[in-house]
């Protein structure tokens, strides 16, 4: 028995990874249950728009680069990060004005507006093949962990490692202040509060005066920023692959879903519940379980409860037992 | 009796005229190119157009939002190597039984769960009982399951470590491939069918992901990866027609090169079997649109609550129009895996093999099948074209460019990406313009 160790352990495998891989799947289901409460369409183009805010900041961080900015023991990345915001806000507000607009108005039926994002999807995919290429990029620079393994166990003599990327703690610092910064907005500003009112009844926000058309481009706009924020987060602490980002679709939706569309709050705690499932079922236990049982009883395979392969099996049993069971989400996001 | 509006000639040689430019498109790829490229276009351009009927059934009659359907395909192509590839009776013997025990006993342990679900009143009894099969089953399962995989896969991997198949013609395979599909389609309908249009797509969106991932890493299904190739074909091979006296003989009277006709021959008769499957699939469900049966889907796809309060039971209509539609994408994927001779679980993305049927039927138009084989043919054509015509595109754009400027390479290397782009924009003009497609539903 050395609960210790196997408390490291999990800390290190599963923990430290599963919280960061959670920050930025919540942040992307936040920018997609945005759009859904208030455009009121699922947006496949969420993953695509994720990846052409991150080549945009990758473009920018190469730039800096070649002029010598860097930051320090931060991320160059990070530096670009608002011009990439920029870039991809400007980019969506141009699809909203020359695409989504036009169905809007017509009141299309939600399917039609998931088509119509499958097109942009199309578009968005191939102008981000054009620039960057369907490559693996890595643009990470700075100091590459906050501790290291060895550093720890020389520090707490444990045999067990932690290591954290700082990567992993940039993203969950940089989650914390966006989260922090989204709910301010949407609670205590009046633009956010006719966006919430445009949301929960968009008859009744009209009549009030709330005027259609800016909330929808704030809406845009903010759903971009998140997107391009969790996409470099991604890519930071992972790499960067336009298929992946595509890929990430999945356990974004089923974040989205799994906290109740349209609920902000749901999408974080619904990104955390994804993330965190999918490293748990994904993850060999027979180390953890090593220090927990006496030796006699230490298991022989790795205890891994599904290949690695199969996350995406994860999200989606996640997805369709919230939805047989509880329809509307954990935290009641909207229905029919 | 015919309760349909004839259709007026006006749209009837609207259709002719569409069908004749794409007709068109490909006798000018054969002048132009080569009669070979234009018939290797033409019979991927049959199996997408088939793909287009099967979501054009469940979309354009029922409303229902698939966009699984690379799942569907790829679950056609599994029936290929296990109807048709070389048996390995060793293989089979070291863990076969093992394999099937082990699913038996896992779709078991879920077929308990569901009917404990129905049958134990709610409450925290049930959560518990049900929980326990679940994780006893799957601990069950495993223990079954995981062995005879290692034994199966240990079976020489060099060359197979694969269940091995049951050799039979690859002809029969095609409509083992629709039953495979059906019947992950009635599982999957069983399940995800109930959810309302968006979330049936995410739904689907994974299932066809999780799909790919199972004939990914399953080595003992298909080889995984690794690729199975050498599967059986319906045609003679090209080589096995240079050595035969009589095709020679004939060559040599038409005055043809045989290295040339015999593929051209190959590929004609690829076609014409293509050919016969989409007649075929085209017959039935016009028939099945003009039936009573076509008339109430449409009903149920644009009124569903008062489908319901004729007495049409929704539920179970939506399951069978999606098992048919999955099953014609399945016959597809079969088809395909049967022209490439391999199964090759890496090469599915879901932009080709979902997304871009999706564009064929929105342009073709839904609901009208002639439409959906008309996006079939006609995106299929535009997609294998596009990067030739961007590669010209570009050199015209790029001709003034000094060499070696890298500006020049970026845009040249680029126009391999054009694909996507233009498939979107193709998709977007047709929605704002045409957004009934351009053969509209009568």
């Amino acid at each position: 028995m050395d609960i210790l160790n196997a408390l490291v352990a999990f800390a290190n495998f599963v923990f430290v990874p599963g919280l960061a891989y959670g920050a930025q799947i919540a942040l992307g289901a936040l920018g997609a249950t945005l759009i859904y409460g208030i455009l009121r369409f699922s947006n496949f183009a969420h993953g695509d728009t994720m990846a052409l805010g991150t080549t945009f900041a990758i473009l920018v961080t190469w730039g800096f680069q070649a002029l010598g900015i860097t930051f320090g023991f931060l991320p160059t990345a990070l530096l670009a990060l608002p011009f990439a915001i920029i870039m991809t806000a400007a980019f969506v507000l141009g699809t909203d004005r020359v695409v989504y607009r036009f169905y809007r108005r017509q009141k299309a039926a939600p399917t039609i507006l998931v088509i119509v994002s499958l097109g942009v999807m199309f578009i968005m995919n191939g102008l981000n093949r054009f620039i960057i290429g369907v490559g693996e990029i890595n643009f990470a620079d700075g100091a590459r962990f906050v501790i290291t393994a060895g550093d720890f166990r020389a520090m707490t003599g444990l045999t067990e490692g932690l290591a954290i990327k700082a990567t992993q703690a940039i993203t969950v610092v940089t989650a914390v202040i966006v989260v922090g910064l989204l709910f301010w907005f949407l609670q205590k500003t009046r633009t956010g509060k006719s966006m919430r009112a445009f949301s929960d009844n968009e008859d009744l926000a009209l009549l009030s005066g709330i005027n259609p058309d800016r909330v929808v481009q704030v809406t845009w706009i903010i759903a971009a920023g998140l997107a391009t924020i969790a996409g470099v987060l991604y890519g930071l602490d992972k790499s960067f692959k336009a298929f992946t980002y595509f890929q990430l679709l999945l356990p974004i939706f089923a974040a989205a879903v799994v906290g109740g569309l349209g609920n902000p709050l749901g999408a974080i705690a619904g990104g955390f519940i994804v993330a965190f499932s999918e490293v748990m079922v994904t993850y060999a236990w027979k180390k953890v379980l090593t220090y927990l049982v006496p030796e006699s009883m230490a298991p022989d395979g790795l205890v891994q409860l599904m290949s690695t392969d199969y996350k995406f099996a994860v999200s989606f049993t996640i997805l369709i037992i919230v939805l047989l069971f509880l329809p509307t989400g954990i935290f009641k996001g909207k229905s029919a | 009796m015919s309760t349909r509006i004839n259709a007026n000639p006006n749209s009837r040689s609207r259709t002719l005229l569409l069908f004749g430019l794409v007709a068109a498109l490909f006798i000018g790829t054969g002048f132009v190119q080569s009669w070979n490229s234009s018939l290797g276009i033409l019979n991927m351009a049959l199996i997408s157009a088939i793909m287009a009927m099967g979501v054009n059934l469940q979309w354009g009659y029922a409303g229902l939002f698939n966009v699984g359907i690379m799942g569907f395909v790829a679950l056609g192509g599994l029936a290929v190597v296990l109807t048709s590839s070389t048996p390995l009776p060793d293989a089979w013997r070291a863990g076969g039984p093992g394999i099937v025990a082990g699913l038996a006993l896992g779709a078991a342990t879920i077929g308990v769960a569901v009917a404990l679900y129905k049958r134990l009143p709610k409450g925290r009894l049930r959560t518990v009982v049900m929980l326990a099969v679940l994780v006893g089953g799957f601990f069950a399962y495993r223990a079954v399951f995981d062995p005879a995989v290692a034994a199966v896969e240990a079976n020489n991997p060099a060359a197979h470590g694969n269940i091995g198949g049951l050799g039979l013609p690859v002809l029969l395979a095609w409509p083992m491939g629709g039953l495979l599909a059906a019947a992950a389609a009635w599982a999957i309908g069983k399940t995800a069918l109930g959810l309302r249009s968006d979330y049936l797509a995410i739904a689907t969106l994974g299932i066809a992901e999780i799909i790919i991932a199972v004939m990914k890493n399953e080595d003992w299904l298909a080889r995984g990866v690794k690729n199975l190739i050498g599967l059986p074909r319906p045609v003679p091979y090209e080589v096995d027609l240079q050595k035969d006296a009589d095709f020679l003989a004939r060559a040599a009277d038409w005055g043809v090169d045989p290295v040339t006709t015999s593929s051209i021959v190959v590929k004609l008769s690829y076609a014409g079997l293509f050919a016969a499957v989409l007649v075929a699939i085209v017959v039935l469900s016009e028939l099945a649109l003009k039936s009573p049966w076509g008339r109430m889907m449409r009903a149920i796809r644009d009124n569903e609550v008062s489908a319901e309060a004729m007495g049409k039971d929704v539920t179970r209509r939506h399951l069978q129009i999606f098992i048919l539609g999955s099953a014609i994408v399945g016959i597809a994927g079969a088809m395909m895996t049967t022209l490439d001779g391999q199964l090759t679980p890496g090469t599915y993305n879901p932009l080709r093999f979902t997304f871009l049927v999706w564009v064929m039927v929105i342009v073709g138009g839904s609901g009208n099948n002639l439409g959906a084989v008309l996006g079939g043919f006609l995106i299929w054509w535009l997609w294998v074209m596009v990067e030739p015509i961007g590669l010209l595109l570009m050199d015209g754009i790029t001709a003034g460019m000094a060499d070696g400027s890298w500006l020049k390479a970026h845009l040249q290397d680029a126009a391999a990406h054009m694909r996507l782009l233009t498939m979107g924009i193709v998709l977007l003009l047709v929605l704002r313009f045409s957004p009934r497609g351009l053969i509209p539903e009568k």
